[in-house]
Formats: C-alpha cells, structure tokens, sequence
C-alpha cells in the first residue's frame, strides 16, 4: 500500500489514561513547529486516570489550523480497543501504525511495526511512546538534530541516562518512519517555513492564564473542576516567576468570597472554575453584584446538568452565567473564540471589572481550554493596566450618589487614604450602611443599573468574516470561531458569512445591523436548545432562522459543520 | 489612652437605632470589642477591617466606625481571609453568630483553622438562631424546644473548642459578655496573637434562648485559674469536653507556628500589600518568549 499525503495531516494517537499519550503529543507538537509546521492539537478523554480509551489528534500543515477534524490519516493505537472507540473515523484512508505482534489489529492499512519491543530492547515497556513519536517524526523527515536537542531540553534534569535512552527510543522509531517515507510506503509532502519556528504553542488554558498575569492577576482563589482547573494549575506554576497568591479553596462558595474579599482589600483576584463550580458560587456572584466588587471568573463550560460528562465540551452555560444571582445587577461577559482573544480579552476583564465594578466573565469550554495551536505574538506592547480604586478624603463614602459617574462611585480600598470602607450585603446607604430605607433603595438599584449604559457604549464587537453582501449569516459564539471559519473557507460561497460574538454580554448593539441584513441566519452552538439564539431573540427581537447545534460532548468538526451548513444553503 | 477615647464610635453614636432587642448580649460585645480596641494603640479605624455573615451578631459592624465588610451568611472567614492574606498590613476579625459560623459557614471554619491565616474570629455563641425566630442552632443544647425542633432538639451540640483544638488552632478561647474584664482582655490576646483565632463568646439571646440566660451561664461558667498552662493541648482537650461547669479563658494557645502569609513566598522578600504591586510587563515578555 501507497499512500501519499499533502499540505495537512491528521495524525492520532489513541491508548489508555496512563501511557504516555500527553508527552507524546507534547513532544510532537513542539518538535513539528519548532521545524517550520504549524499545528494543531486537540484531546479527548474520559473521565478515569487509568484506562479507558483517550485520544488526541494532531493536525500538521503548511497553512494555520485551528480546528478540530473527523478524518484521520495516521493512526497510533497502543491499544486493542482504542481503534474501536474511534469508531468511524477509521477508515479505508486512514493508516495505521502499530505494534501488531502484540494488539493483533486486522486491517488492511495496517504498518507493522515493533514499538514495544524497540522499546523492551532499550529497556523498559515506558520509551513505546518516545518510538512512535520517532517514527512520526522520520515520516516528516525532521532533522534528527532537532529531535535530540528537544528530549535533551525536556529531560535533562531527569539524569543522562534517561535523556540518552530516550534519544535511542526515538531514533529507532525514526529510522523505520524515515524508511517507510523513502520506499515510498507514506508519503508525507507539506511543506515547511522556517520563520514558524519562533511561534507560540500555546493552549486555551495558558491563553487564559497569561492573559490574568497580563491584567495584573494578583490573586487566585479556586477548588478544582475540570475543565477549569488548568487555569488554577498554571497561575500556581507562574507563581515560581511573578507575584500570586494562589489558594485551593474548601470549596467554590469560599472560593468566590475570597476573590471578592481580595478585591475589597485592593488585590485584583480571579476564580476559575466550571458550570458546576459556578452553580455553587451563584450567591457570591450576587454579593459581588450588591456591593459592587469587581470580579473576574473564568469559567470553561463541560455539559450538564449535574456533573454532566465531565470531560467533554459543550456551550450550556449561556444562561447560567446571564442568569445568575439573584436581583438585577450589572455583568459582562466574555468568550473568547481564538486564543490571542482569550489573552486579550482576559488581560482586559480585569481593567473593565475595576473600572465598572462589576463582576466579568471569561466564559470557554473543554474544547478551548485543551486545545493549542501556533500563535504568532502575544503583543505586550498593547498592555495598559489601571488600577482604578482612589485614595480616599476623611469624608469618603462608598456609594457617594453625588460623586457617581455611570453609576460607579469612587472605590476606596482599607488603609489607601482617611476614609472607611464600609460593604453590605443588605441594601445600604451611601456610606455602605444597611438601611431599610425604601427610597434609598430605588436609588441604589438605579445607580447600579445605570452601568449597563456606559458598557453599552463600551463593548467588544462580534468579529465578521466573509463576503460583505452575503444572503447567509453564521452566527457563532465562543470557541466554535475557529470551525465556523474554516468551514466557510471550505464551502467558498460568496452568499456566507460568519458573525462571531466574543463579548455575548450586554448583547453588542452594533451586531444587529448584521443581522438585519442576512436573509437567512444560521446559529452555529454547542447545546441543545440554543440558548445564544434565544438571547439574540430576547435582545434584538430578531428571530433565528435556522440552528445547528451539536451536544453530544464533542466539538464540532470541519466536515460535519460544512455538510450541515450546505444543507443549510440549498 | 484617653484620646483614643470614641475612635471607634460612629458621630451619630447616640441616635443609632441598634437593631437588637433590649437587654441581648450583643451590646454587651460592641462595647467591650470597642473598649478592647481603643485600647490597641496599633489598631486605628484605617487599619482595621470588621468583617461579618449575616445574623443578629452579624449587624454588630454596623454600629462601629472602621472599615467594615458584612457579607453573606456563613461566609465571613472566607473573606476576612483573602483580605488578610492579600493586604497583610491590616488587621482583621471575623464576627458572627453560631449559626452563621458553625452551621452554614462550618466548612469554612475548619478550613481557615488548618489555614492558620492572622485573623480573629469571634463567634457570638447565643444558642440559638436570632435573627430567623429561634430555631436551634448547632450548639442548641438537646432537648431545647424550638418552633422548628418541636419535641426538642435531639442532635448532639456541636464543640468549637474542641474541633478547633484538634484541627490545629493556635488560640482557642471561650469567654462570657457577662465578664467584661476577662473577655475584653482575651479579644485583645487574641487580636494580638500570631495567627488564626477563635473566641467563642456566650452571648445570652433574652428573646430566643430562655435556658441559657445570664443566670444560666453564671452558673454553668468558671473561670480557669492563674495555674492553668494553655500550652498543654491534652489538657486543653478536656477543657473542651467540660459541660456542667464550662471553663472561660484562654484554653489553648501555641505559640510561633507560622501563620499562612508568613509562609507565602509572595511576602519573603516583599512586604508588601498586593495593591500596591504591578506586573512587570518586560519581565512577563521575556516569560512567554521562553515558551518558544
Ligand atoms: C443563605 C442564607 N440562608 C439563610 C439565611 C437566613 N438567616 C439569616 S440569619 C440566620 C441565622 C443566624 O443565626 P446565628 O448565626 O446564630 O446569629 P444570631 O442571629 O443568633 O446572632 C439565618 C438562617 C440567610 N440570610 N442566608
Ligand atoms: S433575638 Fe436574641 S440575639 Fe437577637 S437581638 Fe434579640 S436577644 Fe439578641
């Protein structure tokens, strides 16, 4: 069997939780960049820490790749049963590599090769992986140089004789790979660009994370939920560098009140958490709404209700994040559809939550956060942080109606200035003292209210993409900006458009011009009910023509999006 | 110390309408915490944060001049918390009613225990859920008869003193407002004590708990002698588990365990307050071009 293959290979490699499957793609990826590809990764998993069946999927191309897809062009089992799991997206084009003595595959595509034996020679059952990423990486033809710089940087530490083995393990793997190129067996023609290698590889999750350090993030205060907790993870590891308090929490309900308490001491504090961790914090959430605490919560959205499946992807909590807390007070909310967005936008949530003082959110999902791709630039010349609290006169009062502007009133911190700092969760006067005063009361709620005005004028626009007289609007939110694109660029319809929200909340006005003008809008959501659609409806009064949603926990891929939005257009 | 008389006052002091019934233990606790304050000549209004959950015992910054944060019911420990650890100039006490620490926020008070973080907390032990019309609260004695607990409460009292000791508190004390000395003079070791805190401080509720009255805790309460060497955690222990004669005074107390902030290694070399940092933008370049 012949196979060559151009221009964008998807490669996957598929085990149980346990063998390694993390560090190979890791090791791919960074090793496939670093010589000029750009790539693409993606895992899917479940929810078990030995065992099952996990896989991740690596794109390789000459062009940007930012989406998930079906097709698989080589695949990596080391397990009998994770062919099976990937069910139909194995195929008669898909390859496969495998160490057939012992998972005993039968398929016609299939490349013998003896990864564990390599690997027992070597000297332990362990270096399988490092073989099979050797002998991807011969398929590429990667200057073995390369290779071996990289497993040196990756392991140094870990002694010699680990980096030496591991270096063994991988040149074997990449002699049969090389082969296998050069008898002509796999071709692999894409090709590579030099200037690529100084890009970023960075995930959703580190996006995030950077993006907080960049808006001065102080302060982490969260309890573990995937898929939020990557965000906590990495802050904790910034620590080592920069200046943050990270603290793991009881449970979310403190986690929220710390953040909020933290903001009250002046610290620029965040949370991270998931739908289910956010249902827990919903009273804080009001709290911070009451005393107008700034607040900014990251949360990476998993399918409900309940515990849902824990690490699949979904977009369900719209309404939640919209919704939530009791009463009526003011939010903002993010959801980033790119990871240079989620940088920016996050760096930004923590200057727009002081500013307004108000809580923000940076709302993602399990596909974003555990996807990476090469990203050009983050531009830190762009950064501009204020810290927004004042230092207070004797006279100072919390909520001074007078010195209001928007409905934001001068915040002071404890101990910046003469004044008290006086928060209540009750109603309160302009000094923060609970009062049951009724008049006071109508004052307070519109004093709030009437930040929604000035984040009116100061909102992120949806980003456009397309041909400016298009029939078809594609109406997206969140992480599916990268799948709607590519399936429009797949489709190449001067009729198609796509309108991508990454500010969702308040709903941007200057969107419904956009929508106005489509003859038919599609809405692109990763639920069941079209909760984004039903928020266009209620904010604009425009009715959505036509859905597709997606909720069985996976993300959209390329194909099926672009087969669902052709039957859309005839 | 005579001009530090009132700092603590509100000006309109005499026109309060204090929201307690006439005769609660709570008054008897504003003024000796606001005693026990002006006396502190480190504490000032600026620097002082009282920070309370929701409840009867819970309004009691409200009627003081400070910096003040009343929140939510059970969640004042989380936030007095996060102040202290991000702004460790300040200095903090947690206040509240039983209900609102040991019951809602009883997850919380275990944790911030273990956390050992310098704050005070003192807890307005009245027995009883004021505020909500008298249900038991977790240290309802059994058999107390309630609107709620109709044929009397039957769970077992929880024990502050001796979950607090056995969690590795550093400064457990119980103290009584009908003692004013005494717990005036605790509120202030305990303010001044490295570390977490605990004052559980009976409180008579006049309307709600009519077993334990003043009377009842005169009765039930000694206070421990000159002898008593709160250094020895067993003995401690069984100061805990005293119930027809409860001791009042400081039952534990350890000294130099490392309090949370101290052990932040954003407060080794930099002392100061997170407010007052900036991220270093070039330092943060050189930081994401390494992950090249
Ligand atoms: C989440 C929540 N649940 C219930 C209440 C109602 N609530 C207010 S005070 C209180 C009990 C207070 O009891 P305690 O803490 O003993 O204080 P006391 O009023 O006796 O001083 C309750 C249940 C509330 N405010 N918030
Ligand atoms: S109900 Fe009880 S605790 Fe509340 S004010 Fe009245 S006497 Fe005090």
């Amino acid at each position: 069997m012949n196979k060559t293959m151009k221009e964008d290979v998807s490669i996957v490699l598929s085990g149980e939780a346990g063998q390694g499957i993390q560090t190979i793609e890791r090791l791919l990826t960074f090793i496939l960049k670093r010589e000029g590809y750009y790539v693409f990764a993606t895992k899917e998993y479940m929810s078990r820490v030995r065992g099952g069946s996990n896989s991740t999927e690596i794109r390789v191309s000459s062009k940007p790749v930012k989406s998930y897809v079906d097709k698989i062009d080589i695949l990596i089992p080391l397990t009998k049963s994770s062919v099976e799991h990937l069910g139909d997206r194995v195929n008669e084009d898909t390859l496969i590599i495998a160490d057939n003595d012992s998972l005993k595959l039968e398929n016609k595509n299939l490349f013998n090769v003896p990864i564990l034996s390599i690997a027992k020679e070597i000297g332990n059952e362990i270096y399988a992986n490092i073989v099979a990423v050797g002998v991807i990486l011969g398929l590429f033809k990667i200057n073995i140089k390369t290779i071996e710089e990289y497993l040196r940087e990756r392991f140094g530490d870990k002694g010699e004789k680990i980096v030496s083995d591991n270096i063994k393990a991988a040149s074997e793997g990449y002699k049969l790979g090389k082969d296998f190129s050069e008898n002509g067996e796999i071709k692999i023609e894409i090709s590579a660009n030099e200037t690529l290698k100084d890009d970023l590889l960075i995930s959703g999750t580190d996006a995030v994370a950077l993006g907080a350090l960049a808006g001065n993030c102080d302060s982490i205060f969260s309890y573990p939920m995937t898929p939020g907790s990557g965000v906590l993870v990495d802050l904790a590891n910034f620590s080592k560098n920069f200046d943050i308090l990270v603290e793991q929490a009881e449970d979310e309900i403190a986690a929220i009140n710390m953040a909020i308490g933290g903001w009250y001491a002046g610290a620029r504090s965040m949370v991270t958490t998931s739908d289910g961790g956010f249902a827990l914090m919903e009273e804080g959430l009001s709290l911070a709404g009451m005393i107008e605490s700034p607040l900014v919560i990251h949360l990476a959205q998993r399918p409900a209700p309940a515990t849902g499946l824990p690490t699949r992807t979904a977009q369900e909590g719209l309404n939640l994040v919209i919704h939530s807390g009791h009463g009526e007070f003011p939010r903002l909310v993010f959801a980033p559809g790119n990871l240079e967005q989620a940088f920016y936008l996050t760096q930004q949530a923590f200057n727009i939550a002081d500013k307004y003082q108000i809580p923000v959110f940076i709302l993602t999902d399990q596909f974003f956060v555990d996807s990476y791709y090469n990203v050009k630039k983050l531009d830190l010349s762009k950064i501009e942080n204020k810290k927004y609290f004042v230092e207070t006169g004797e006279d100072y009062k919390r909520y001074d109606l007078s010195k209001a502007e928007n409905g934001v009133s001068p915040r002071g911190i404890p101990n910046f200035g003469k004044g008290l700092i006086i928060v209540d969760s009750d109603e309160h006067d302009e000094e923060g003292h609970l009062t049951e005063d009724l008049d006071i009361r109508i004052k307070m709620v519109e004093k709030r209210l009437q930040k929604y005005d000035a984040l009116k004028d100061d909102f992120v626009s949806p980003e456009f993409f397309g041909n400016r007289n298009y029939k078809y609007l594609l109406v997206c939110w969140g992480s599916n900006y990268n799948v709607v694109k590519e399936a429009i660029e797949n489709i190449d319809n001067k009729d198609l458009a796509m309108l991508h929200f990454s500010q969702v909340f308040p709903f941007p006005e200057n969107a419904v011009e956009f929508l106005e003008n489509a003859e038919k809008i599609i809405d692109v959501e990763n639920n069941a009910t079209g909760q984004f659609a039903k928020l266009i409806r209620a904010e604009t009064g425009i009715k959505i023509d036509s859905k597709i949603l997606k909720f069985n926990g996976m993300p959209f891929s390329v194909e099926e999006l672009t087969a669902k939005i052709r039957e859309e257009l005839q | 110390m005579s001009e530090r008389k009132n700092i603590f006052s509100l000006e309109n002091e005499k026109e309060l309408d204090i929201a307690w019934c006439p005769g609660c233990g709570n008054f008897g606790i504003l003024n000796i915490l606001k005693k026990a304050l002006e006396e502190m000549e480190e504490i000032t209004p600026n620097n002082f944060v009282l920070v309370s959950g929701i409840g009867q015992a819970a309004k009691i910054p409200h009627y003081f001049k400070n910096n003040a944060f009343n929140g939510l019911h059970g969640r004042a420990l989380p936030v007095a918390f996060a102040i202290k650890s991000t702004n460790p100039d300040l200095y903090v006490v947690a206040e509240s009613g039983d209900g609102d620490m040991y019951g809602e926020g009883g997850n919380h008070f275990i944790h911030n225990i273990r956390r050992n973080v310098d704050i005070t907390n003192i807890v307005h032990d009245n027995r009883v859920y004021g505020l909500t019309k008298g249900q038991a609260s977790p240290t309802s004695q059994q058999g107390m008869v309630t609107p709620v607990q109709v044929n009397g409460v039957i769970l077992n009292p929880f024990n502050p003193i001796a979950v607090a000791i056995a969690n590795g508190a550093t400064f457990v004390a119980r103290a009584f407002v009908g003692d004013i000395q005494s717990t005036k003079e605790i509120i202030k070791k305990a303010i001044r004590h490295k570390g977490y805190s605990l004052i559980d401080l009976f409180q008579p509720c006049v309307t709600f708990n009519k077993i334990n009255t003043y009377a009842w805790f005169n009765e039930h309460t000694y206070k421990l002698g000159e002898d008593y060497d709160p250094s020895d955690k067993m003995q401690a222990l069984q100061m805990a588990f005293q119930e027809d004669k409860i001791p009042l005074g400081i039952i534990y107390e350890e000294k130099g365990k490392p309090t949370f902030e101290e052990q932040l290694t954003i407060y080794k070399q930099n002392k100061e307050p997170l407010f007052k940092r900036n991220i270093d933008v070039n330092k943060l370049e050189g930081f994401i071009n390494s992950m090249r």
